[in-house]
């Protein structure tokens, strides 16, 4: 629904579980509103396709998760050498391999820190709600535009699967540059070329440069952070995506029970909220880092706060049943907690 | 208020239709909730779950540890959840097929209905769903009866909207099955 209110007109994919959904009803919404739904016949078949639509100047998806994101990673590297906007939905399942169907964050590392090759980072955006998917997947196309890159939303099946009241936010206005760039065919016009592919002496090394100079202005621009009762915090929990939820709830019981504990969750992966969660990890001195994987982010965590806070870790890998309840949580709080009394 | 429920049957019993028809009708009455469902990749057989969060305020987590309310439609499920429900909270067994006197626990409320019995009765064992439906909404003032009647429109495709009226009826059947248990 966020793709249908951006204006995204054209979905590439390859059905899989858990992101079915997705396909399913833009099969059933794109041909009424002029648009084109394609179920290729593989991810790398639907990327390239984004890939194409993308070089036209149209506002392209599509979506998979973790296996079929593996299969789409030479596309999302070529659409980043070629500064092609586009954006890529990936409901993960936990893995390696052929894995499972069950909640996972075990895939921060593949899509955060490039996934395909060439040392490119596009942004990554973590809802964790109905609502942020609705909202996010918009921002995400506006994004992908403003800084012509292949964008991805981040979540899993908690994300994925549930269902949660949403209010359709028009949305937002944002002023986005004339592109310019798009390919029109023969046109009589000045000829105009989307590649990766850089033969002249020194031009791909300026390429590079100029790609490392629009991620830090992403850095500095695009940084999105979410607090909750971390003003006072001896304690900060950080989690993105579906653990945040748990964690809310167990930092909520934590309050109840007397303890100064509060939640930072970054809502951009990439450029990651390393400012904000320096500030906030400096005033309590230390981070319980929560995450359904054995330990991914907690690297970025501890790049961002330095030697300002302790760092500590809790995950577990993802399988049946090992989604961690908030009752998990608050035990690791509890055991944390101990010892930050000032 | 927060109000929080873990669905628990095998894959085929109506588990996540039950949370969906559950979600909506609390949808209608104003309040905010969270649909999470967990299943196999099964389409009939193994364990299909679904937890609804039902709360005046912020949802919090979609995922719930220990639930205030626990409806089973088989045994393999009371086995799995039956010691995870709060002290104090509430157990809906579906007892043609489940038998609660194992569990051993005194500090939960635990309600039996005949479920399948009941639905079988009234025409259609796939009933079962809305029969554990009709019983949660009257042992738990989480949402009126109505209101889950109302709701089975949004809830059913719209080729499945022929069944409503005796869907209704099994709701209605269920609560005045779980209220006639509870003064007994």
């Amino acid at each position: 629904m966020g793709a249908v209110e951006a204006g995204c007109r054209y979905y590439f994919g390859y059905p899989i579980t858990p992101q079915s959904d997705i396909p399913e009803y833009l099969s059933r919404e794109l041909p009424g509103l002029n648009g084109e739904f394609i179920q290729a016949e593989s991810e790398i078949g639907a990327i390239n396709m984004l890939l194409g639509a993308s070089a036209t100047g149209a506002r392209a998806m599509t979506s998979s998760s973790s296996p079929g994101i593996s299969l789409k990673q030479e596309g999302i590297s070529y659409m980043a050498g070629a500064e092609l906007p586009g954006v890529i939905i990936n409901i993960s399942r936990s893995g390696p391999g052929l894995g499972g169907i069950d909640a996972s964050q075990s895939d921060y590392f593949q899509c955060v820190k490039g996934g395909g090759h060439g040392g490119y980072h596009i942004p990554v955006l973590a809802p964790n709600s109905v609502q942020e998917m609705y909202d996010l997947t918009m921002h995400a196309f506006d994004l992908a535009d403003l800084y012509r890159t292949p964008v991805m939303l981040l979540g899993d099946s908690v994300i994925g699967q549930m269902k949660e009241a949403l209010v359709p936010n028009p949305r937002p206005v944002r002023e986005l540059p004339a592109k310019g760039w798009e390919v029109r065919g023969k046109s009589g016009a000045e000829q105009r070329v989307v590649k990766s592919l850089f033969l002249g002496d020194g031009e791909l090394e300026a390429h590079n440069w100029h790609l490392h100079a629009k991620y830090q202005v992403m850095k500095e621009k695009e940084c999105i952070s979410e607090e909750y009762e971390t003003a006072d915090a001896r304690l900060i929990v950080a989690g993105f995506g579906s653990v945040s939820r748990i964690a809310h709830t167990a930092v909520t019981m934590a309050r109840a029970e007397g303890m100064k504990v509060g939640l930072f969750r970054p809502v951009t992966l990439f450029p990651f909220p390393e400012k904000a969660l320096a500030q906030a990890a400096g005033r309590a001195g230390k981070v319980l880092v929560v995450e359904l994987n054995t330990g991914q982010m907690v690297e970025d965590v501890r790049l961002s706060v330095g030697a300002a806070a302790q760092v500590s870790f809790y995950g577990r890998p993802p399988g049946a049943g090992s989604l961690p309840s908030p009752e998990e949580l608050l035990e690791v709080i509890r055991k944390n907690y101990e010892g930050t009394a000032r | 208020m927060r109000k929080d429920v873990l669905i628990a049957g095998f894959g085929g019993q109506g588990v996540l239709l039950a949370g969906n028809l559950l979600s909506y009708a609390a949808l209608d009455e104003g309040k905010n909730v969270s649909y999470f469902p967990a299943y196999g990749v099964e389409k009939r057989g193994g364990s299909a779950t679904c937890t609804v969060v039902i709360a005046d305020g912020a949802v919090g987590s979609p995922v719930v540890g220990q639930p205030s309310v626990l409806v089973v439609l088989n045994q393999a499920s009371l086995e799995r959840f039956g010691a995870r429900v709060r002290p104090g909270g509430v157990l809906i067994a579906n007892s043609s097929l489940v038998d609660v006197s194992s569990l051993g626990r005194t500090d939960i409320e635990i309600v039996s209905v005949p479920m399948n019995e009941i639905a079988t009765e009234l025409g259609d064992p796939r009933m079962v769903n809305m029969v554990a439906l009709g019983a949660y909404a009257a042992l738990t003032d989480a949402v009126q009866v109505t209101s889950l009647a109302a709701a089975l429109s949004q809830a059913l495709p719209e080729r499945n909207h022929r069944f409503i009226p005796a869907n209704v009826k099994a709701i209605e059947t269920g609560a005045e099955a779980a209220r006639a248990k509870k003064e007994a």
